[in-house]
């Protein structure tokens, strides 16, 4: 999902892996990610205020997430 | 935050400085029943938070209590430099031998405050240091280490006052300054300190000041005092502007994006630092430029918060652009302020690239800040170019566009 200035993306079984999104919810110190009971949902309406702490990249399996500078095209994942 | 003077009466007292026995109502029967109390002729004052009172009308002076009774009823209708009175202060009028000044005030430039002492008092300080300079005196102290009394009778001292008047005056001034200190005054001033005929002295008004930022240390004070906390007691109303420069602070917890004072220029300023806000602002003054606002950023605010406020600057009618600019290199990321001013064109369907005159933001994640800034076209600066000089690329825009 799209803001103005980041993505991120959580990739393939990772997103409907409702303990993965139980993690990300708590490491992000921006509330980017909600987990429920189905998997993650991506908060869109923060997505600009993204620290690029890469904290999500760390709690996630290699691949699973991936956060896109949009002003500069570099992507960040593990 | 300015206190009425039957606070600073009351402030005062507390200090353990002699006042008169002056009552505080807002019902002109109570008027009646003080001046009865204190017996003899009264003075009735108007309790708003402006000078002129005696021109205006509002110093009204009575010989018995029914007459301080219609008087009050009179001052209590009348607006002074469009305030109607909190209430009435029903004062002896005192049998004063000699009026003297006392004033303790911040000196911003010396960073200490300073007492200010003149025997020559009930007139403003600042006509009898133009017309006598030899009865003001003046003398800084230390606000960090214990004031000694030996510094108010120097000060005291250096107008010329001696023997049983020196002594008598000493501890008064002493609690003054001491006074300013403890409950964080930036002015604490007594004017005037009357000499009654039995030789004592006495507060006959009194100027407080408190240093806005303090409040929060001085709740019981202010509660004693009846002080609610919604009172701003600024010398204006804030304007609508101000309010909603308020709201955009307010949003969320993190840093600062706020403490907005409308101005009526062109150039809308997002500025801070380190308290730098000012700094930034005298810069655009001095290279001709007409600031829009005043405002505080800083801190790390959100991408939300500094969109929020720009968007508010962006709008304010008359503002063709604005200068983003910190003063000094500072932690507030430099990437999350761009991303929130270049959203904030965004929004408004305008041209960062256009409507942001200069941005200068000096600090961490810099490079990554200048990304975004180059993706959109906005004309930056790093550290190496001054605060003046960004003022000046900024002014020049302006100047350019008008």
């Amino acid at each position: 999902m799209d803001g103005v200035f980041i993505s991120v993306a959580v990739n393939g079984d990772a997103a409907s892996d409702a303990a993965l999104a139980a993690k990300l919810e708590e490491v992000c110190p921006v509330s980017i990610f909600k987990g429920t009971p189905s998997g993650v949902e991506i908060n869109a309406e923060f997505l600009d205020e993204c620290v690029l702490c890469g904290l999500c990249l760390d709690a996630a399996p290699d691949g699973a997430v991936t956060v896109t500078k949009l002003y500069s095209g570099e992507i960040l994942t593990r | 935050m300015r206190f009425f003077e039957y606070e600073a009466r009351e402030i005062v007292k507390r200090a353990g400085i002699p006042v008169t026995d002056f009552g505080f109502t807002r019902d002109a029967a109570e008027a009646k029943e003080i001046a009865a109390r204190i017996g003899g002729p009264t003075v009735i004052k108007s309790q708003v938070l402006s000078g002129g009172r005696m021109k205006a009308g509002g110093v009204q002076f009575a010989d018995t209590p029914e007459e301080a009774q219609t008087h009050a009823e009179n001052v209590l209708k009348l607006e002074i430099n469009g305030q109607m009175p909190r209430g009435i202060l029903v004062d002896p009028k005192a049998d004063i031998d000699q009026e003297f000044y006392v004033g303790v005030v911040w000196d911003g430039t010396a960073k200490q405050p300073v007492i200010i002492f003149s025997p020559v008092g009930g007139i403003d300080i600042e006509q009898v240091a133009e017309e006598q300079p030899d009865k003001v005196g003046r003398r800084h102290f230390s606000n960090i280490l214990p004031f000694s009394d030996y510094i108010a009778k120097e000060v005291i001292a250096s107008t010329g006052v001696t023997g049983s008047d020196l002594n008598k005056l000493v501890p008064i001034v002493t609690k003054l300054a001491k006074l300013f200190v403890e409950k964080d005054m930036t002015l604490a001033e007594i004017n005037p300190l009357g000499k009654l005929k039995d030789g004592s002295f006495v507060a006959l008004d009194a100027h407080m000041d408190m240093e806005n930022e303090a409040r929060g240390r001085h709740k019981a004070l202010l509660a004693d005092l009846g002080v609610a906390d919604e009172e701003t007691r600024e010398a204006r109303e804030a304007t609508p502007f101000e309010i909603a420069g308020e709201a955009v602070d307010a949003m969320d917890h993190r840093g600062v994006a706020g403490n907005v004072t409308e101005f009526d220029g062109n150039l809308g300023l997002v500025i801070g630092a380190g308290g730098g806000s000012l700094t930034l602002f005298d810069a655009v003054r001095a290279q001709g430029g007409d600031p829009a606002n005043y405002c505080e950023i800083g801190g790390n605010p959100s991408v939300n918060k500094a969109c929020g406020l720009a968007k508010l600057v962006l709008q304010k009618p008359g503002v063709d652009k604005i200068a983003v600019m910190m003063s000094i290199v500072s932690n507030t990321r430099v990437d999350i302020v761009a991303r929130g001013v270049i959203k904030a064109c965004l929004e408004l369907d305008m041209d960062p690239a256009e409507k942001i005159a200069i941005f200068r933001i000096p600090g961490a994640w810099e490079d990554e800040g200048f990304l975004i800034l180059d993706k959109y076209g906005v004309e930056y600066a790093d550290r190496s170019v001054s605060l003046h000089e960004a003022a000046r690329r900024a002014v020049e825009k302006i100047g350019a566009a008008a």
